[in-house]
């Protein structure tokens, strides 16, 4: 097993080695909180080697669903398949097997505030790997290098580090078990353009240097077109029409500027359009609908 | 889950205005905070019920086990010595002036150490330990789970009850029992010093007295109830940590539940082991001097 340290940098995604295969099946998910339907009916699957955003505005579910994807959440109706296995009818130790070929990174990195950023990198390896100290410390300094970082790190506690920084040990965490399987929660949101970019660079080296498929949650277009060869888009509930899919583009990546439906070319310039007037009338209707409840 | 949905603005429907619609939402709204309370006592009770058999199936890391024991038990140490002493020497300087009314003075020892031992350091003891460590484990379990931290376990394969809760509820369930006796011995040795040194009751018959009147089952009796008390404060204070609602409010909120939470079931838990205690009593010892 080898670790690359040395970067690569491309200025745009590659075609996607995929194999046909499918590897996450998401099928008529749908997941309320209360009597507050999030995800409605969304089907999408997903081939091993692809790398996918899901593209939306803020509310519209996306964090929800990639956290379905893990079983973190659990659908209210409608499955999610990982590798063919419906993750919420396995046992906890089949579960926990399952998580391990999954590496998740979190939009603020959820590193553990208690531990170094060594242990919080050595954390998964040394709770699924039986190896020795010198061979997880080999492994965690190979991981701080490939996401560009300097080993003096390593001692550091998280609350000492940037938020870039934090962002990169999150990815060097996430792919320690080397998983076929990754995901980004909004992994640029917060930084800097610059550090954004970087971020892009190295999901996009981590695709090459490991045979991965990655499902990327953002509303960032720029991480979207120059990241993803896919991109499915998903829009807020409350806005659509009765019986209207909430995916609104599903597509690839190159194209979604070429979508016919208004909302998503929206979107993608980030135009507010008539988002303006539309928050105001929903204010209005909120208003109204609090005043007639004073009334009786 | 939330029964608020019960509750309505404009009243129930179906139901006509005034003072029977009040009352159909007053109904509704006992009824809506009744089913809150047992979801919130089954979400508990299964929480429990996950860190039991993780407890069983499989054992914490040891360097979880060491750090909590550490955080529970050695650095709540000066705090319960410091409570242990204090009620120590307060009993004193309240029941001098009734007992030298009765020329009973030298019988103090039995009352402080009896009282020590059966009731006081056992309840005061886990009521300071509650506000140390039982906010303290919420506000950080609290601060993981705002911060998605309980989360990254689950997703990396490391279930966040056997990582995070069992060694918390092992060190309470080890170490409050422990902290109780530190506390009433250095109660006894607080109520030996301001009795003796400082309002000069005789030292001998001080100590004759008190051995004559506290038993080992008083000492085990108060010991045991901690037991319950430590495991009590573990799990409540883990529970709301976990359910924590987002939000540095969330997690202030959380913190000052799991003390309150945690302070009336130690007091519900006192009187039911209390009872329990003193008909075992009765049937350990059916001869021997009744405790109430």
């Amino acid at each position: 097993m080898t670790y690359a340290t040395e970067p690569h940098v491309s200025p745009t995604a590659t075609a996607a080695p995929t194999d046909g295969h499918v590897l996450v099946e998401v099928d008529h998910l749908t997941v309320t909180f209360g009597r507050q339907m999030v995800l409605r009916d969304i089907s999408v699957q997903i081939r091993r080697g692809e790398t996918v955003a899901i593209l939306g505005e803020s509310g519209c579910g996306k964090t929800v669903f990639l956290k379905t994807l893990v079983a973190l959440q659990r659908p209210t109706r409608g499955r999610v398949l990982f590798d063919g296995q419906d993750l919420f009818r396995l046992s906890a130790a089949e579960l926990a097997r399952e998580r391990t070929r999954m590496g998740f990174v979190f939009q603020n990195a959820a590193l553990f505030d208690s531990m170094t950023i060594g242990e919080n990198i050595a954390f998964p390896l040394r709770q699924h790997r039986q190896l020795s100290e010198d061979e997880i410390q080999a492994i965690v300094r190979a991981r701080v290098a490939e996401v560009g970082l300097p080993l003096s790190v390593l001692r550091k506690k998280p609350g000492e580090i940037s938020g870039g920084m934090r962002k990169r040990v999150g990815l060097a965490r996430a792919l320690a078990l080397e998983p076929e399987l990754m995901l980004y929660d909004e992994p640029t949101t917060g930084l800097d353009p610059i550090m954004s970019d970087v971020i892009n660079e190295l999901i996009l080296r981590t695709r090459r240097q490991h045979p991965v498929t990655s499902i990327i949650v953002t509303h960032d277009m720029r991480t979207a077109t120059k990241v993803c060869d896919r991109i499915v888009m998903l829009y807020p509930l409350a806005r659509l029409k009765p019986g209207e899919s909430q995916i609104l583009y599903d597509g690839p990546a190159a194209e979604i500027e070429k979508a016919s439906d208004r909302r998503v070319i929206q979107f993608v310039r980030g135009e507010a359009g008539e988002r303006l007037m539309e928050m105001a009338r929903e204010e209005n209707n909120h208003a109204q609908s609090a005043e007639e409840s004073v009334h009786g | 889950m939330s029964t608020a949905s019960l509750r309505s603005p404009n009243g129930l429907p179906g139901v006509p205005g005034g003072m029977l619609n009040n009352f159909a939402q007053w109904v509704a709204d006992v009824g809506a905070r009744t089913m809150d309370w047992i979801v919130g006592l089954g979400s508990i009770s299964l929480f429990f019920a996950r860190t039991l058999r993780w407890l069983v199936i499989r054992r914490p890391r040891r360097e979880t086990i060491i750090w909590n024991f550490y955080q529970i038990g050695v650095l709540s140490l000066p705090v319960v010595a410091l409570t242990g002493t204090f009620v120590g020497m307060v009993l004193a300087v309240q029941s001098y002036a009734q007992f030298k009314m009765l020329n009973l003075e030298t019988r103090l020892g039995a009352v402080i150490n009896m009282s020590l031992v059966r009731e006081l350091g056992p309840v005061l003891a886990a009521t300071m330990l509650a506000g140390r460590v039982g906010s303290a484990m919420a506000a950080e379990l609290g601060t993981m789970r705002v911060t998605e931290q309980i989360d990254a376990l689950a997703v990396m394969g490391a279930d966040p009850i056997h990582y995070l809760v069992v060694p918390r509820f092992l060190a309470c369930l080890v170490l409050i029992p422990a902290l109780t006796l530190v506390a009433d011995f250095m109660g006894v040795v607080g109520g030996y010093y301001y009795s003796v040194y400082l309002l000069h009751i005789d030292a001998y018959y001080y100590l004759q007295n008190s051995a004559n009147y506290v038993g080992w089952f008083d000492l085990f009796s108060g010991t045991a109830k901690t037991l319950f008390f430590g495991g009590a404060i573990a799990v409540i204070g883990c529970h709301h940590g976990f359910h924590c609602d987002p939000g540095a409010e969330g997690v202030g909120r959380a913190a000052t539940y799991a003390f309150v939470h945690s302070f009336v079931t130690i007091l519900l838990l006192d009187l039911l082991l209390g009872i329990g205690f003193d008909a075992l009593y009765n049937v350990l010892f059916p001869q021997g001097p009744r405790l109430i």
